[in-house]
């Protein structure tokens, strides 16, 4: 019982190290030459366009059956014209960046993990490094550059589309004034939640997408491998965005109220 | 005999063969966990000759050229490559003695989302200042080597197993490399497509002085490079029996449980009396 603890103890240590260490040469191949500039515009294309659609509907959606369950609720106290701030608060200050960090922790987090695993599995990685081509400056660098900044830009489409959706139902189905709605939005918000809003997803951002890189090069076991690998960056993406946003949000309570 | 076309006419002038090995194992050892996969190989590969590396599965064969090119590092001894200690140095260091290093690996590993042309051409795209239209002439030259030119601008899930092959010899030579490595390059394929990559081995080594390390456990395809040349015919190259001098230019080398069981040339293995060997060959 003893040797299995301390074994898996050691595994998940080394599992961290890897992972800081993977981190840091993404880090340094940030800021040091060679720079793979198509690839980050490829992967700027790939993971915020391709994200648009699935982050736009439940965006939608979200702003949507928010104000319908609030607006019941609000009624209950005869605040029903105050749906829009509860809306937009819920929205930009958490469902909005945590929502889209699930959404690409299961789009980007599977889709990387997935591709970079059969690379692996094919041995395409070590053909790469074998022509003189450092992996992770060729995959990694432009996937973490287009989640840590595509990230946010996809919250505010994900928090804008969501207080759209929340105005429909606020205006065609509880009967508030267009103006109210928007009128309680903009008095709710404060500059803190606005920053707040955008500070999470870039971390989140860059946490789905080092997960997923980091999962899908440690792929072995071939092809049952890949999809071993893409399971478990799925899980542990969304698992970190979660938790990740528990303590973002705790540590930007303490920086900015 | 076949023949083929000259198409890479500058690769013929170069590289005279410098007495320096091309590379040295000195002592070679590597384990993983509790198994121990190489211990105390040595050999050396001059320039311009031919290793062949047989063995059964498992028995250390690729772990060698993945040593070579610093994919692994060893646990104990020296590897030497194009003059370079490699054992222990950095990725960043190793990166440049790649440069000296083509690698043919098993099923290919082409990149899936990138042309043939792109796939020949990569290391010259994405590692070299290289003007476009030069990459391109290179590409279409070193496809045109390997018979392969029509199928340029294909993706490689176009390809058959035999063309996906030979595009991948036709990227490890594209940078001109002077060492190239084969991992089980024929296995899978026809008796008649194997050929083709076997001609292509030799066709490397004797107009363009390559060297070469083969591992495959194939022996039809180990004794076809072993025992054959590519004569120049005017503007052609042609394949032929090889003279007894070319032979021994070849090297056979027989790993058993990570030891080396036999070191020579075809006629010495095929005279060996060791059981393992005979169990092998026949």
């Amino acid at each position: 019982m003893l040797s299995f603890l301390t074994h898996w103890i050691k595994s998940a240590l080394l599992e961290v190290q890897e992972y800081v260490r993977l981190q840091a040469q993404t880090v340094r191949g940030v800021f040091s030459r060679p720079f793979y500039f198509h690839d980050v515009v490829e992967q700027f294309d790939a993971i915020g366009i391709g994200s648009l659609t699935v982050v736009l509907l439940t965006g939608f959606f979200t702003g949507a059956v928010l104000a319908l369950q609030s607006g019941v609720t609000l009624d209950q106290f005869g605040a029903r014209p105050f749906v829009g701030r509860l809306v937009s608060a819920s929205m930009i200050k958490e469902l909005g960046p945590v929502l889209t960090g699930l959404m690409l922790a299961g789009r980007i987090g599977s889709g990387i993990a997935a591709e970079l695993g059969s690379m692996v599995v094919t041995d395409q990685i070590n053909a790469l490094r074998a022509l003189g081509t450092d992996p992770v400056r060729k995959l990694v660098v432009p996937r973490v550059l287009a989640g840590f900044f595509m990230a946010p830009v996809l919250t505010v489409i994900s928090d804008s589309v969501g207080i759209l959706g929340g105005w429909l139902i606020a205006v065609y189905q509880l009967r508030v004034a267009s103006s109210l709605y928007w009128t309680s939005i903009t008095d709710a918000l404060y500059v803190q939640d606005a920053w707040m809003g955008i500070i999470k997803p870039f971390i989140l951002g860059y946490v789905i997408v080092t997960i997923g890189c980091f999962v899908g090069l440690r792929t072995t076991g071939g092809t049952q491998g890949v999809g071993r690998a893409t399971t478990n960056a799925v899980v542990a993406a969304s698992v970190a965005v979660i938790a990740v946003d528990f303590f973002v949000t705790r540590l930007l309570f303490t920086l900015l109220y | 005999m076949p023949a083929y076309a000259i198409r890479d006419a500058e690769a013929l002038e170069r590289r005279s063969s410098p007495d320096r090995p091309a590379v040295v194992f000195t002592n070679v050892s590597l384990a993983f966990d509790e198994k121990a996969v190489l211990r105390d190989v040595s050999f050396s590969l001059l320039p311009g000759h031919t290793k062949i590396i047989l063995g059964a599965s498992g028995s250390g064969k690729s772990t060698i050229l993945k040593l070579i090119l610093g994919l692994l590092k060893p646990d104990g001894g020296e590897i030497w490559v194009h003059g370079t200690r490699v054992d222990h140095i950095s990725e960043a260091e190793m990166m440049k003695v790649r440069s000296h290093l083509g690698m043919v690996f098993q099923e290919g590993a082409l990149f899936d989302s990138l042309t043939v042309a792109e796939n020949v051409g990569y290391k010259l795209y994405e590692e070299t200042d290289m003007p476009l239209e030069d990459v391109r002439r290179r590409v279409e030259e070193v496809l045109g080597f390997v018979r392969l030119s029509e199928h340029i601008d294909k993706m490689p899930s176009e390809l058959s197993g035999g063309q996906r092959r030979r595009v991948a010899i036709a990227r490890a030579m594209a940078f001109k490399p002077p060492t190239l490595l084969y991992d089980e390059a024929t296995t899978g394929l026809d008796p008649i497509t194997a050929t083709t990559i076997d001609e292509e081995v030799v066709k490397l080594r004797d107009v363009e002085n390559v060297s070469s390390i083969v591992v495959t456990h194939q022996l039809r395809d180990a004794f076809f490079v072993a025992t054959h040349e590519a004569v120049r015919q005017g503007t052609n190259i042609e394949i032929t029996p090889a003279d007894s001098k070319k032979c021994d230019e070849a090297e056979f080398i027989m790993l058993k449980d990570g030891l080396i069981t036999f070191e020579g040339n075809a006629a010495e293995l095929r005279a060996s009396t060791d059981p393992y060997i005979r169990t092998f060959l026949s």
